[in-house]
């Protein structure tokens, strides 16, 4: 009988702590009352302000490292590759510039045109430039961390792009840092306009960075592979006619009314370090703006 | 081993700042899907190597610092990291009793059920996970795991941490 007894050092390997229990039951209901309040009231804006701002010197001096090494690679970066590296820019400049010229003709012609047709121009007065914190781990979710916020004019729905393309909107701003969304986030749409076509629909995330994916287009539009697509303005979130992404497969299934057609976006999201935020005020619609349109519908 | 008064707290604070810094370091291209989640390693280990000091508490407040520090949603990594200091509290004599091949099984355990618990939550959230992918951390930690215990423990003497 003696011998079935587990001996005192097995005991000890298989004890548990009773109060563990209850301590976990604690701190997890702690968890989800506060993953419903965030998630479903968004109640908890202060308290993440408050311990954002404290995380924020941390996160600074995580990055020092990185800081670091740009610094000591600017310092001691040879005078050579330097020259060249200005010339290069200088060169870049003046063409930028001829370009430019041609751009503000256009513009000029293009307000005009727009005056003699009594429609609005919106041109984004501000730009601001922040850097990239962080990546959310999630690699369903494409969220960013930007080391801007509240403090420098950052709010909630504000357009961010890239030399390259529209990157996503601003989701959460915090005093010292805040969240943009990705495009290629699988809850976010944007809305876009296809250059060559007008066709209007829009781009949905897919949780791939590599692809947009555009319902909603009848198999007898006339959609190519190689396609421009721009942002249509439409929602009033982005300006109108910033470069989105280009179509790279259009496919017909027989069984659906639409076609199915994926995009590449045209900003490098994966290597994403530092981004433009628009200061974009939408178009006010006047009311009887609306009551012409109500008009003139059948 | 225990002593009277706790001492060398600080070397467990810049531990879990590594930590957090391993987990943001920039990563060359396919390995990043391997990327162990240092943090819940770290917190395994303190947690078997000093129950008294890290538990189900610590756990859950390096959870949300990570929440926080990720943007995420508040109380996600929380409750995940305080279930792996649960665990770690109920089974740590067991891991410490086999050898170091053995306890990367165990670690690897651990590191399944976090993973698990937070894809759970996203997917509630409206973020289901498509692929298997999610698990490569959980396999990058196993992997690693002897090297992080190596290093902690000398450390953990070096200093006396206790």
């Amino acid at each position: 009988m003696a011998a079935l007894k587990p001996s005192r050092r097995i005991r000890h390997l298989f004890a548990v702590n009773p109060t563990a229990v209850l301590q976990l039951g604690l701190w997890g209901a702690l968890s989800i009352a506060m993953m419903t309040v965030d998630h479903r009231y968004h109640a908890l804006d202060g308290v993440r302000d408050v311990l954002a701002t404290a995380a924020y010197p941390l996160r600074l001096l995580m990055r020092l490292p990185i800081t670091a090494e740009n610094w000591l690679t600017e310092k001691w970066a040879r005078r050579s590759v330097l020259l060249e590296e200005n010339a290069q820019l200088r060169e870049k400049q003046i063409f930028l510039n001829v370009q430019l010229q041609k751009l503000i003709a256009l513009e000029a012609e293009n307000r005009r045109l727009r005056s003699l047709l009594e429609s609005a121009v919106n041109t984004p007065e501000r730009v601001l430039i922040a850097e990239l914190l962080a990546v959310d781990f999630d690699p369903y979710r494409h969220h960013i961390l930007l080391n801007r916020g509240r403090q420098h004019g950052l709010y909630v729905g504000q357009p961010v792009i890239d030399q390259h393309g529209v990157i996503g909107q601003i989701i959460r701003a915090d005093p010292l840092t805040s969240t943009a969304i990705l495009i290629t986030d699988a809850k976010h749409a944007l809305p876009i306009q296809i250059n060559r076509t007008g066709v209007r629909t829009l781009a949905l995330g897919t949780g791939k960075f590599q692809e947009l994916e555009l319902p909603h287009v009848a198999h007898d539009e006339d959609v190519k592979v190689g396609d421009v697509l721009v942002t249509s303005g439409m929602g009033g979130r982005f300006p109108r006619g910033y470069p989105v992404g280009t179509v790279t497969a259009v496919e017909f299934d027989p069984g659906s009314p639409f076609a199915h057609i994926i995009a590449k976006p045209a900003a490098q999201l994966e290597r994403i370090r530092e981004v433009m935020l628009l200061d974009y005020e939408p178009p006010i619609i006047a009311p009887d703006a609306l009551d012409a349109l109500a008009i003139r519908a059948p | 081993m225990t002593r009277a008064y706790p001492t060398g707290g600080w070397v467990i604070v810049v531990s879990f700042l590594l930590a957090f810094w391993l987990s943001e370091i920039p990563l060359p291209g396919g390995l990043d899907r391997f990327r162990p989640d240092w943090v819940a390693m770290v917190l395994i280990y303190w947690g078997m190597a000093l129950p008294h000091r890290i538990g189900i508490g610590v756990g859950w407040g390096v959870g949300l610092l990570l929440d926080v520090g990720r943007g995420g949603l508040l109380g996600q990594h929380a409750l995940a990291l305080a279930v792996v200091a649960y665990l770690t509290a109920q089974t740590y004599r067991r891991i410490r009793a086999v050898p170091l091949w053995q306890q990367t099984f165990s670690v690897l355990v651990l590191l399944v059920i976090e993973r698990i618990l937070i894809f759970w939550i996203s997917g509630v959230i409206g973020y289901p996970p498509q692929d298997w992918w999610y698990l490569a951390p959980a396999i990058g930690g196993m992997v690693l795991w002897p090297l992080l215990f190596v290093v902690l423990r000398d450390v953990r003497r070096y200093f006396q941490v206790g």
